[in-house]
């Protein structure tokens, strides 16, 4: 399991256009190394899908490839709805899922 | 003994004659092209075709898409990239998606981010790899139209990717 952070505003106002900030920690291994030890290749082995849902609804996926980071962070928008819990879920080349829930307050 | 002998010696004679007129070296041309870039990364894809298979072929625009990348980029492994797709988002004018490529990375396939109208603005922020000096190109295809592109040299100064 990967350690996840989610950094969202304490309280947001319907309609209010919000940053949400993401990080996970993962290697990332992009399967184009080798091991210095036994020349072998390592395995590929990322993060290669990302989404956030809220109101019941995936509101952002995304995919990525090796070309993306390790720990990736990331930082996207999204629109105030109604106060609720907002869900992520990182799946990686393995299937393993992580997952992480904000509640989002919404007022007036 | 000496019929085996004989006839080695004339195949090898054989083949220098092909290597003089030159038969040899075409056809080794022709079977590995472009075999020193292959030798050094093996899937290495042209972005070209990383592009045609994420957005069809379709003609771009310039516009509406800005990068945020730095000019140069001392570690390869995490880059800061952004963009800013300009868009009401409303459900009848959204982003659809944004593709990410960078043209000399193994891979440069980078990422795609699919938004929908609740996600207010068409905006990322996020690290990427980069193995050498290269273009990052952004395309955003729309819920309607024509897809729009921008493009950014960044220069790399370590680069990353492993290898």
């Amino acid at each position: 399991m990967a350690k996840a952070r989610i950094k969202v505003p304490k309280s947001v106002k319907k309609g209010e256009v919000f940053q949400v900030k993401t990080l996970i920690s993962h290697k990332m291994e992009t399967g184009l190394r080798k091991n210095k030890k036994t020349g072998k290749m390592i395995p590929r082995m990322i993060i290669n899908k990302f989404v956030c849902n809220y109101g019941g609804k995936d509101v952002f996926v995304s995919d990525w490839q090796a070309g993306i980071a390790a720990n990736p962070y990331m930082a996207f928008f999204v629109k105030a709805g109604d106060s609720g819990p907002m869900n992520f879920t990182w799946t990686d080349d393995d299937g393993n899922i992580t997952k992480k829930t904000v509640n989002i307050k919404v007022s007036g | 003994m000496s019929e085996k002998f004989m006839t080695q010696k004339y195949r090898r004679r054989d083949v220098l004659a092909m290597a003089g007129t030159g038969v040899v070296a075409v056809a080794g041309i022709g079977l590995f092209p472009g075999s020193a870039q292959a030798k050094h990364f093996p899937r290495h894809i042209p972005v070209a075709q990383a592009i045609k298979e994420k957005i069809g072929d379709k003609p771009t625009k310039s516009g509406r898409i800005t990068i945020e990348l730095p000019q140069i980029a001392e570690n390869g492994n995490t880059v800061p990239m952004g963009f800013e797709v300009d868009s009401p988002m409303t459900e009848s004018d959204y982003v659809k998606a944004v593709h990410i490529f960078a043209d000399q990375n193994p891979n440069p396939d980078v990422a795609t981010y699919r938004f929908t109208p609740q996600s207010g603005k068409a905006k990322i922020s996020t690290r990427m790899r980069l193995l050498k000096t290269q273009n990052v190109i952004a395309i955003a295809e729309m819920s309607y139209g024509t897809p729009y592109m921008a493009k950014t040299p960044v220069k790399v100064t370590h680069g990353g990717c492993g290898g």
